[in-house]
């Protein structure tokens, strides 16, 4: 397979490559192949070969591959003038496997060097699960292009319909634009918590904030929504939509974190067995939090209470 | 993936967002019981397992944009959360099933995990 080519196209090609690491074997056979049994004649062959259209198949026995038969061993068998034996006496028992969870470029590594037309495939317990040509590589790559190019269209056409919030600040003039949000947070109790992160990203969903970026605030709000709802004694969420980006802070009013650096360690958690039980404090809020955000800072003070602010770019 | 194949071969019973279950196909699956854990992996297009009853699950499921959820070993999720699947469009199914077991088999018909965030 080539891989560069010096006159142009080379997205697209990029793109193939990168299925056939992403693709296996498994996901590019047909559902269904035809097999047949070593004791069947090579006339019975001619006629299974011919109704299905086609130029070789698998030979099972005991649900165990024991060889491949193709057209060409049906055309020695005729000049042998042999028609009447045994398909086990002109298989080729000396085969090419492949698995169903390999990845295709191996797949296609194997075509080129073998250069046998078809090749059964096996599951790891080594039963036949299928057989794959050089039309079904083809095919699904197709199927794939097909598939991504559907869905990067209906993106266009999203993107199309909503306006950005960067294009937004850039339709309108004023010497300082912001939109403000904000939520009130209980303390000591998850029964509403999320609302807020969710309400938010509903907001945000509407000023035509583009879906990945929605995606981090919404994690990181949530979180953070979560601590307050944890760990204070309530607080509140505000989110400030500025022309270059969106800050999300959350502000409580104690009782403060003792340790600011370990906090934001990974597993490190301070969290009662009512919020474990509800399925929050493994100690990766922060963790996922800094991973979310553009720019993150926490300030705390004992027993004053806890800042805690985040920020956004946008990205398109 | 289809979600209506999901929902069949684990043999589930659907509590919420019935109507949205035929035009949903998702390609990865993550299984947790840690919230945190699913809002710092979980891929968009995904399914999440869980055993988690309570409305956290689906307000995860809703902040992470995961498409499912589904949870296993026969829990019945709080009447809260199948009221906020049902506001939120979102599937909720529940499977008597392990989340071994339902894992391994979803993993057998081909449905992936979901690699960590980077």
């Amino acid at each position: 397979m080539t891989l560069q080519r010096k006159d142009g196209l080379p997205d697209r090609m990029t793109k193939t490559q990168e299925m056939v690491y992403e693709l296996t074997v498994g996901e590019v056979m047909p559902p269904t192949m035809v097999t047949v049994a070593p004791e069947q004649t090579m006339a019975e062959l001619r006629v299974l070969l011919r109704d299905n259209r086609l130029s070789g198949t698998p030979v099972v026995e005991n649900g165990k591959l024991v060889g491949m038969i193709s057209i060409e061993d049906l055309i020695n068998a005729l000049t042998d003038n042999a028609i009447s034996a045994s398909i086990r006496e002109k298989m080729k028992t000396k085969v090419e496997c492949l698995y169903a969870d390999e990845l295709l470029v191996h797949c296609i590594a194997k075509f080129s060097k073998y250069g046998y037309r078809r090749y059964p495939v096996l599951n790891r317990d080594d039963q036949l699960v299928g057989i794959v040509t050089k039309g079904s590589i083809v095919e699904g790559l197709l199927k794939k292009l097909e598939v991504e190019y559907e869905q990067a269209e209906s993106k266009v056409a999203v993107a199309r319909q909503r306006p950005t919030m960067k294009k937004f600040f850039e339709d309108v003039s004023a010497d300082e634009i912001s939109f403000i949000f904000k939520y009130h947070v209980a303390g000591r109790s998850l029964k509403e918590a999320g609302k807020a992160a969710s309400e938010l990203k509903n907001a945000l969903r509407k000023m035509g904030v583009c879906p990945p970026l929605l995606r981090r605030i919404g994690v990181a709000t949530y979180e953070a929504e979560i601590n307050l709802a944890s760990y204070t004694m309530g607080g509140v969420i505000r989110a400030q939509v500025e022309k270059w980006g969106i800050t999300v802070e959350a502000i409580d009013t104690g009782p403060g974190i003792p340790d600011v650096e370990k906090a934001q360690q990974a597993g490190f958690s301070t969290a009662p067995d009512w919020v474990r039980e509800l399925g929050f404090g493994a100690g990766m809020g922060l963790v996922n939090m800094k991973k979310c955000a553009d720019e993150m800072n926490l300030k705390s003070s004992v027993p004053e209470g806890t800042h805690l602010t985040m920020q956004f770019y946008y990205t398109s | 993936m289809k979600l209506s194949d999901i929902i069949n071969i684990l043999h589930a019973e659907v509590l919420a967002g019935e109507d949205f279950i035929s035009g949903i196909d998702v390609d990865r699956c993550y299984s947790a019981d840690l919230m945190s854990d699913v809002l710092g992996r979980s891929h968009a297009n995904g399914i999440l397992i869980t055993g988690i009853t309570n409305p956290q699950a689906i307000r995860t499921a809703d902040i992470a944009d995961i498409q499912a959820v589904c949870v296993v070993r026969g829990k019945q999720p709080e009447a809260e959360a199948v009221a906020l699947a049902k506001q939120k469009d979102l599937p909720l199914f529940i499977t008597k099933m392990g989340m071994f077991e339902a894992c391994g088999i979803l993993y057998t018909n081909g449905l992936r995990g979901v690699a960590e965030r980077q």
